[in-house]
């Protein structure tokens, strides 16, 4: 079972049926018993970081997401993996998850933001499972980026600068872009969390 | 690099597609959620629905629609047409649309644009302007383009970036119907003075027009209607054209 943490933050409903298309019994909840009996953690969210951060918090699910994380594939999609950082700064300073080292702050581009639309990824590492991405479109929204080590980079799409698109750390991932909005491509991008969290890998700390 | 987007738009009334939006001589095209998942898998980048039922059991009929889209359709899409007020927008957003678009009310009621932008981002919020020419200027018309405000559209298109739109919707009331191409001149003349993203709209009569818009101006997007309809041209066609013409598209 595959569970969707329920926050408040943006639409889900694609991102269900597209892990349910995948054939995955999916849950959307705030329960922590239900989160803890699953098997793969999906962390979503549409907003501002300061909003996510806040009803996170309203919701007492942070410590709680922490400890997930350090048990179980977990993957962050748009603001939700931004939220994986140390620290945001959309509408003010706001602490992140701290699952990846970085910072979350507005791109630095000479081009128009936000960043909306269809953008090819950029596998940065050799990384067997994504490289069938090289080239790839993606669903693209957003006007934050991550700033963080190269080595937590697994893909970046250029627009007037490099944008982490895929992160990782371990079997904690984050994707920038919107899978469940990016066509069968993004459903094959999500398959491929999970095909490369079936095998667990530590998490740096 | 990032790619233009070739965005097919769906008019509904009373949750049905229709051809044309003349309120007259309407012809039932098919179910909105089967036509934008076909669309879908044809390659459209994004869809957009243009709600232009009379009665409150269409608009009704509409979040269902949109329910059952983000349920099915893997690409993002927009709902516009009779959104008035900020829960109008919260509706279609709960339903799972992921953008939603204002129009004639973000005349009337410029702080709707502000609110929604504030409320849920300006990612989601789209501004669709309907501009005629009117001497060496632009106004913006409403009421489906047959209401001059008087508004110069230019101006305009200044003051809903100010106010947080993420996007404008462009569509030239004298190309509109035409079918000889985009408006070239009113499409480049937004798009120089802003730095929000621009679908251009209006006019798609083949699929040569939409290369041509993309070289001449910096638009972000270009929407049609009636040229999917009916498979008169495929996504895929419009798509191959581009690609000859050397611009970036999406492939699928």
């Amino acid at each position: 079972m595959i569970a969707i943490v329920d926050y408040g933050m943006g639409n889900i409903a694609s991102v269900k049926t597209a892990f349910e298309k995948l054939g995955y019994e999916v849950v959307v909840t705030d329960d922590i018993d239900t989160l803890s009996a699953a098997t793969h953690i999906i962390l979503p969210g549409v907003g501002s970081f300061h909003a996510a951060v806040e009803e996170i918090n309203t919701r007492h699910l942070k410590e709680d997401l922490q400890k997930l994380a350090k048990e179980k594939p977990f993957l962050g999609i748009c603001l939700g993996m931004q939220l994986l950082f140390d620290k945001g700064f959309e509408n003010g300073i706001a602490d992140g998850l701290g699952l990846i080292p970085g910072e979350v702050n507005v791109i630095k581009t000479e081009y128009i933001l936000p960043h909306i639309g269809w953008n090819e990824l950029n596998i940065e590492h050799n990384h067997t499972v994504f490289d069938m991405f090289q080239n790839k479109h993606v669903y693209f929204v957003h006007s934050f980026q991550a700033l963080t080590e190269k080595k937590y980079v697994v893909a970046t799409a250029n627009y007037g600068t490099e944008v982490p698109a895929i992160v990782r750390n371990g079997h904690i991932f984050g994707m920038q872009f919107h899978p469940e909005k990016s066509g069968e491509i993004g459903v094959k991008l999500l398959q491929a969390f999970l095909q490369q969290t079936s095998t667990t890998e530590g998490v740096e700390s | 690099m990032i790619a233009k987007r070739i965005i097919p738009c769906l008019d509904v009334k009373e949750g049905k597609v229709v051809k044309g939006t003349n309120f007259v001589g309407l012809r039932e095209l098919g179910d909105p959620v089967e036509m934008a998942s076909s669309y879908s898998k044809q390659g459209a980048d994004e869809i957009v629905f243009l709600d232009i039922s009379a009665t409150n059991e269409g608009r009704q009929t509409m979040i269902d629609i949109v329910r059952r889209t983000a349920e099915q359709v893997y690409v993002p899409f927009t709902v516009g047409g009779g959104v008035r007020t900020i829960e109008d927008v919260n509706r279609l957003l709960q339903a799972g649309a992921d953008k939603v678009g204002m129009n004639s009310a973000a005349v009337a009621n410029p702080s709707l644009i502000t609110e929604s932008s504030n409320r849920f981002g300006a990612q989601c919020t789209v501004v669709a302007i309907d501009a005629k020419r009117v001497g060496d200027k632009w106004h913006v018309m409403t009421h489906g383009g047959s209401k001059d405000t008087g508004i110069d559209a230019i101006e305009w298109a200044i003051e809903v970036e100010k106010r947080g739109a993420g996007e404008i919707l462009l569509t030239s009331v004298d190309t509109d119907g035409v079918k000889d191409g985009f408006d070239i001149d009113l499409t480049k003349t937004v798009v120089d003075v802003v730095r929000i993203p621009v679908i251009a709209s209006g006019g798609v009569g083949k699929p040569e027009h939409f290369p041509e818009v993309f070289q001449a101006t910096n638009v972000s997007a270009g929407l049609a209607a009636s040229i999917f309809h009916e498979n008169t041209f495929t996504i895929k066609e419009v798509k191959d054209v581009c690609k000859q013409q050397g611009v970036s598209i999406r492939e699928t």
